[in-house]
């Protein structure tokens, strides 16, 4: 089955609390992957787009670890650090990107993961995006964003 | 060259094939017009009521709710003073996730998506002065259902209701939460008993209010196709009705409790097909599988929301137009009540005019269009008539493929559910980006200079702030004593069989909190993990 094969899971570790997705195999093969993890902070339940965003950059040859709903940031930071990831995102449509951001930046710094490339996704008005690259955001990605943009971008910036 | 005679291949979503042209020979080959019936009576594919909107036009009940309870009443009185029907009344993320306004992770939330709530105090502002018997209430809430529940109950007996002709709606399904939306807090086991208790305490003393209403809605705005979404929520009311069945009550005491919320976008051809088919196969279900005598426990009363996953965030003016076709959608399928999205809703709380807007898109459509004149107007058509039995026949064959895995609580359980209708909402959405699927101000009539105009609802961190003040003046002034003793109760009757409601609704009544009562649950039931599957 197609799909089956589009979404295998290699690895779950049920004692790290999160999904790490294989490499699709009819993806690009690369010798060294791009490793992001993807995240849910805070209590908002939305998670359609994250897990698009997952599959989409699963078919772009790269592993994806899926943390699940409602994760503090400090788990998140943990999981960027433990995973050696070389991107964060964080998906949030509740509205409350600004302080959760704020908060994901201190601990990401905290736990020496703030070098990672950071993108953020999700229901973010444009009069907000200024606040969130003051923060350290490195790409924006609203709703109705292009699947493409985001792959292309991870992969411009991630190789230089 | 030799003219074309056949037109291209025609699928809906669901995978139905569309002729060009229908005769009565499709509707035989369909299955036959035996199941067409009158309105009102079994199997009551033409609507559960007899006269329909001739005697009674659906309620409207936009979704509504944010900041603290009194700035949430405030919004309530404006949408009655606009006409509005109904309330179905939006809780913030902390009240949902069953946390107390000061908690932790509650920070930045508060107030946020909706309506903060955590104290008795808070819903006796929110519906001051507010007539309960002329106004029906829905609830949307799930993981802390049960103490929000509690709450509503409570407040309208201190206000000198009667339990006994209390009306209104709960939504209160949490095995939708599994698959989308995502509010749940205990595990799934737990989860449906505390759905049990509510259904069984309110079929002995609530016996007028709806303590469940199944969420297609979610399933599908989670990716699921129409037939998968009626599929999907007949299986989980199903799985209900099941387990309170399992605590020796008969079928026609409590399953009128149920209703049904569905979710409208896409073809409008196909909403129509998808709920009369639903209607239908519901109320076979019922008289056959379970016996029901009762013509109440076979009707499918519904919600139609229109609808989220229609909506765009480009060009957002589009969206009042796609409203009200979808608020057409839901008339022509016989709703007993409807909500719009409003345009601004893929951005933003909806401002005061873009509530009042989607109010009058329905209002128009009730008295302006004819759309009452006469019941399930469709009926009858040899296309909506093969369309609704081979729709029926693929939502009763996506049930027994359910089944036969295995049942809709054990898909959820494993994330099977879940991993499904994500698949699918990553394929719509290459579909839509390669163009393959045409979406307007998307990816045709795109505009380049585009504006969006649209006016961003202010979170306000003093409202914030004044709720969480607001808890502990409330937790300074109660008495401490009896919320200890209450709470005990509480947890006494999670750890046994007994039901939880009575104990909720005193320690609600003695001011215990959402997060108290939703903590105590979660010491004895524990807490969901989400299935490591995708």
């Amino acid at each position: 089955m197609k799909n089956e094969k589009a979404s295998r899971t290699v690895a779950l570790n049920a004692a790290r609390g999160y999904t790490v997705v294989a490499m699709n195999d009819e993806g690009e093969k690369t010798a060294k992957p791009i490793r992001v993890l993807i995240a849910k902070p805070g209590l908002d339940g939305h998670d359609v787009g994250a897990k698009v965003v997952c599959r989409a950059l699963m078919a772009a040859g790269m592993e994806v670890i899926y943390t699940g709903l409602r994760q503090s940031p400090a788990a998140i930071a943990r999981a960027a650090r433990d995973e050696a990831v070389d991107v964060v995102g964080l998906s949030v449509l509740s509205g409350a990107h600004v302080p959760l951001c704020k908060k994901v930046a201190a601990e990401l710094k905290a736990a020496g993961a703030d070098e990672v490339l950071w993108i953020v996704g999700g229901n973010i008005p444009s009069g907000d995006q200024p606040a969130l690259a003051a923060l350290g955001v490195d790409g924006i990605f609203p709703t109705g964003a292009k699947l493409q943009a985001i792959v292309d971008f991870i992969r411009e910036k991630v190789a230089s | 060259m030799k003219e074309k005679k056949e037109a291209a291949s025609l699928y809906w979503e669901s995978g139905l094939e569309v002729k060009p042209v229908y005769t009565a020979a499709d509707v035989e080959e369909s299955g036959g017009s035996g199941g067409i019936g009158l309105p009102g009576e079994y199997p009551f594919t033409r609507g559960i009521h007899g006269l329909m909107y001739r005697k009674q036009p659906w309620t409207m009940r936009q979704y509504s709710g944010f900041g603290t309870a009194a700035e949430t009443h405030e919004r309530f009185r404006y949408l009655i003073a606009n006409g509005q029907t109904g309330l179905n009344v939006a809780f913030d993320l902390p009240t949902q996730c069953g946390l107390d306004s000061d908690d932790p992770m509650a920070e930045g939330e508060v107030g946020r998506v909706g309506m903060a709530v955590d104290t008795l105090a808070d819903m006796e502002e929110a519906f001051e002065g507010i007539d309960l018997n002329t106004i029906t209430v829905s609830l949307t809430i799930n993981g802390s259902a049960a103490a929000i529940m509690a709450m509503y109950f409570a407040m309208a007996r201190k206000r000198g209701y009667d339990l006994a002709g209390l009306r209104g709606t709960a939504q209160n399904d949490i095995l939708k939460e599994f698959i989308g939306r995502g509010t749940w807090i205990f595990p799934v086991e737990p989860s449906i008993r505390l759905v049990g208790d509510s259904i069984e305490f309110c079929a002995k003393h609530v016996p007028k209010y709806s303590p469940v209403s199944v969420c297609g809605y979610h399933i599908r705005e989670s990716g699921a196709n129409p037939d998968q979404e009626m599929a999907y929520g007949l299986a989980i009311a199903k799985a209900y009705l099941d387990h309170v069945l399992s605590r020796g009550l008969s079928i026609d005491d409590f399953a009128r409790g149920l209703s049904f919320n569905f979710d409208i976008h896409g073809n409008l051809w196909e909403q129509v097909a998808k709920f009369r088919a639903g209607r239908r196969l519901w109320a076979k279900i019922l008289r056959e599988q379970y016996g029901a005598k009762d013509p109440r426990s076979m009707q499918l009363r519904m919600i139609a929301g229109g609808g989220g996953g229609g909506l765009t965030i480009q060009q957002p003016f589009n969206n009042i137009v796609r409203g009200a076709y979808y608020a057409l959608a839901s008339a022509l399928s016989g709703t007993q009540t409807m909500a719009l999205c409003s345009y601004d809703e893929a951005y933003t709380i909806p401002s005061e005019d873009a509530a009042r807007l989607s109010l009058r898109t329905m209002q128009i459509l009730m008295t302006e269009t004819g759309l009452c004149d006469t019941v399930d107007p469709l009926a009858g058509s040899y296309f909506i008539e093969t369309m609704t039995n081979r729709m029926e026949a693929r939502i009763a064959e996506i049930m027994r493929k359910l089944d036969a895995q295995g049942g809709i609580v054990r898909a959820v359980a494993e994330g099977a559910a879940q991993a499904e209708v994500s698949r699918q909402a990553y394929e719509k959405e290459r579909r839509v980006q390669s163009g393959d699927v045409k979406k307007v101000g998307v990816n045709c009539f795109v505009e380049e200079e585009e504006t969006r105009e649209v006016e961003f609802h202010p979170y306000r961190e003093d409202e914030a702030l004044h709720q969480v003040e607001r808890l502990n003046r409330v937790r300074r002034e109660r008495n401490g004593g009896a919320v200890k003793t209450a709470i005990a109760q509480v947890r006494a009757a999670a750890s046994s069989n007994e039901n939880v409601m009575p104990a909720i609704i005193d320690a609600v009544e003695r001011y215990a909190t959402v997060g108290e009562i939703c903590a105590t649950l979660k010491d004895v039931f524990g807490a969901y993990r989400e299935p490591s599957r995708f």
